[in-house]
């Protein structure tokens, strides 16, 4: 993978997919890239316009509500599946969070309409009658100084399946996850990453930023440089604390 | 008769709740209505005098009180003064009515349950106020509360209520679409100093409801309330009935408004802080005049009222001033910060964030809220709470240097460590960290005992 010392993030119709403060997420990353000195752009792609895919080195794509992903759902499958299939079948980094997760799937059935995904990873998802709503806490495989554990908070209808393609991000420890019975939360293809979980997401995770930044950047984490983490570290620990995990 | 039982039912959880300590705003209702499912219908049915319910997702507290100043000048107010806004609160309001016979009714109801509670309290007038985005966990998105309302709107319209709304807010000119022009009367503000200039962050509204292309604002006041129209079908907002047409802040503790409306214009000066409070109080004096009170009066009343709890409260700590200015949700927040920035810089700020189902368990919201503005005017910043560490992240991602956070987990001893340097400190609690805090300060003997 070539190396890059500029995060570029290409943000999927920041206008509509925004609900769940993914702009915390994308504060994260730019404050820790500043304070390294790593150059941080972030560009966004609205309808019609395709994924510099050629200029950017990590994709995000945020969460909204029905009305506004039906929007984007349209524009996504027409203008920007091709590209974006792509990037998840080569695993580059990317973030999707909520609605964002649902629409790299086949589809989503809501309770009137069935909207279509991208189909990029092997998953489906339908709104079920109840939202899963409350804290979580998941097991990855990421490692990370907290031996892979990421909390947040979640709050969806859709119940999303794995197919036999897909690999979860991790699995439930405390919370519902991708269906509320799987175990199951997310999914991942090497450095592309689909989530529930927001809160957000990065914040509550600091590692992960740093591993997102350094898989977008082409080098090791530890190449990243330390930073004081103690708020980070706390703020980890207050979410975990929340989803019932006392360590 | 079974209403005569249920009351008595009430009345006696009311009094042991009271001997066990507790507050029983919600319980003594909730037995009621399990007595009488009328209970409410049937109280209400005693009230002579006009009765409003206002609904709102900021401002209900504070609107209600103002409307219930101006109606204690010639009735006895009968409501749920105390904030328990859904059916077992407004209940519980009912079970006791003051010795005076003439009776007016003044509800704030939660925006969730407006169809349900709203209905059994057949307002002469329902005032609704603004929606913003909330706690999502509890509410779920905006759209499903604009549809409840919508569903909402057409039986107490149908049951003889006449509607007060924002015209700044397209939710809710959506909302009343299907009304006669002359069940609405519509407030807004035409304020230019005001104008954002642009939609904030926050904003919800930026498609039309009705053709799905994105509004134009000629001006934004307040989140996504402003002068807004569709090129593309047309709809704009309505015409306005009462204005605010000026808007002077005096730092962060009071204003100065100027109102039109169909009985001339009107200035005032409102011991409350910020636009949001602007806002409340030409909705309440346009209430206030549908329901036919003498202006002059409505007036006196309005300039002497007084912050409800917690919203704009303040008081004083060992020769320390503290004022207390509840946030809850990024529009709300925000205001309380554009008003903070009326104040002088060097402010010392605890921020008090918890979790609980009031405050919203999902605390991601402080993330958009823009802290950013507020942060070259903090001296020092402490932080409490249930989720203290997530605050203080939230501040030093915003550019807030580390060392001028402070964490102290407690609320009550991080007022205490932020008043130990400071002559003057802003507290901005969550719904349960003010009440907690207020609880001890009670207590102690600080501030009065309102929950």
């Amino acid at each position: 993978m070539p190396t890059s010392s500029r995060l570029k993030v290409a943000v999927l119709y920041p206008d509509h997919l925004n609900i769940y403060a993914d702009r915390g997420n994308l504060a994260f990353l730019q404050r820790r890239c500043e304070w390294r000195g790593i150059g941080f752009e972030s560009v966004a792609v609205g309808f019609g316009e395709s994924i510099p895919v050629n200029d950017a080195n990590l994709i995000y794509i945020g969460g909204g509500q029905d009305r506004d992903q039906a929007l984007c759902a349209g524009d996504l499958v027409g203008v920007k599946a091709a590209a974006l299939k792509d990037w998840f079948a080569n695993g580059q980094p990317l973030l999707a969070v909520c609605g964002g997760f649902q629409l790299l799937g086949l589809s989503y059935s809501g309770r009137n309409e069935t909207i279509p995904g991208i189909a990029a990873a092997d998953l489906e998802t339908a709104a079920g009658s109840s939202r899963l709503i409350g804290p979580i806490a998941i097991r990855t495989d990421l490692g990370g100084p907290t031996d892979g554990v990421l909390a947040g908070f979640e709050n969806h209808a859709g119940r999303t399946h794995l197919g036999p393609k897909a690999t979860p991000l991790g699995r439930v420890i405390k919370g519902h996850g991708n269906d509320g019975e799987s175990g199951f939360e997310g999914v991942r293809n090497g450095s592309s990453i689909g989530t529930y979980l927001h809160g957000p997401l990065l914040p509550k995770n600091w590692w992960l930023a740093d591993w997102l930044i350094a898989r977008s950047l082409g080098i090791e984490v530890e190449k990243l440089g330390d930073l004081d983490d103690d708020f980070e570290r706390k703020a980890h620990l207050s979410a975990a604390r929340a989803a019932g995990l006392n360590e | 008769m079974r209403t005569a039982l249920a009351r008595l039912l009430g009345l006696l959880a009311a009094f042991v709740l009271r001997a066990l300590g507790r507050a029983g705003t919600t319980v003594p209702g909730r037995v009621a209505l399990a007595a009488d499912p009328n209970f409410t219908a049937d109280r209400r049915a005693r009230i002579d005098g006009p009765v409003a319910v206002v609904s709102a997702t900021n401002g209900k507290t504070t609107t209600s009180a103002l409307i219930a100043a101006a109606l204690g000048r010639d009735f006895s107010v009968v409501g749920n003064f105390e904030g328990a806004n859904m059916a077992g609160g407004i209940a519980s309001s009912l079970i006791r009515f003051p010795a005076r016979d003439e009776l007016a009714g003044l509800f704030e109801v939660d925006e969730f349950w407006l169809g349900d509670v709203a209905t059994d309290l057949s307002p002469d007038i329902v005032l609704l106020g603004n929606l913003f985005r909330d706690q999502l966990d509890r509410y779920g998105e905006l759209d499903t509360i604009l549809e409840r309302w919508h569903e909402a709107v057409g039986g107490l319209h149908a049951g003889g209520s006449a509607f007060v709304a924002c015209a700044d807010d397209p939710g809710i000119a959506w909302v009343l679409r299907d009304l006669p022009d002359e069940a609405v009367t519509w407030f807004g503000c035409t304020a230019g100093s005001v104008d954002l200039g642009r939609l904030p962050h926050a904003a919800d509204s930026d498609a039309c409801r009705r053709c799905g292309e994105p509004l134009e604002y000629s001006a934004v006041y307040l989140g996504h309330l402003g002068d807004w129209s569709c090129s593309s079908c047309g709809l704009q907002r309505p015409t306005l009935d009462f204005e605010l047409t000026a808007f002077t802040p005096r730092g962060a503790k009071a204003i100065a408004i100027d109102l039109k409306g169909p009985d001339g214009l009107r200035s005032l000066s409102l011991p409350l802080p910020g636009l949001y409070n602007a806002y409340n109080a030409i909705s309440a004096w346009a209430v206030c005049s549908r329901l036919g009170l003498d202006p002059n009066s409505t007036a006196q009343a309005f300039s002497s009222t007084a912050a409800a709890f917690g919203r704009g409260e303040h008081f004083s700590l060992s020769g320390t001033d503290v004022q207390m200015l509840l946030v809850k949700n990024p529009t709300g927040a925000n205001e309380v910060i554009r008003a903070l920035a009326d104040e002088p810089e060097g402010l010392t700020l605890q921020f008090i964030l918890n979790d609980q189902i009031a405050d919203g368990r999902d605390v991601s919201w402080i993330w958009d809220t823009d802290v950013d503005v507020l942060v070259p005017r903090i001296g020092r910043l402490i932080c409490s709470g249930h989720r203290a560490d997530e605050a203080a992240l939230r501040f030093k991602y915003a550019g807030l240097p580390p060392e001028r956070i402070t964490v102290v987990d407690d609320p009550r001893l991080g007022l205490e460590t932020a008043a130990s340097t400071a002559e003057e400190v802003w507290v901005l609690p969550t719904y349960t960290a003010m009440l907690a805090l207020r609880s001890g300060l009670t207590s102690e003997g600080v501030v009065e005992k309102v929950v």
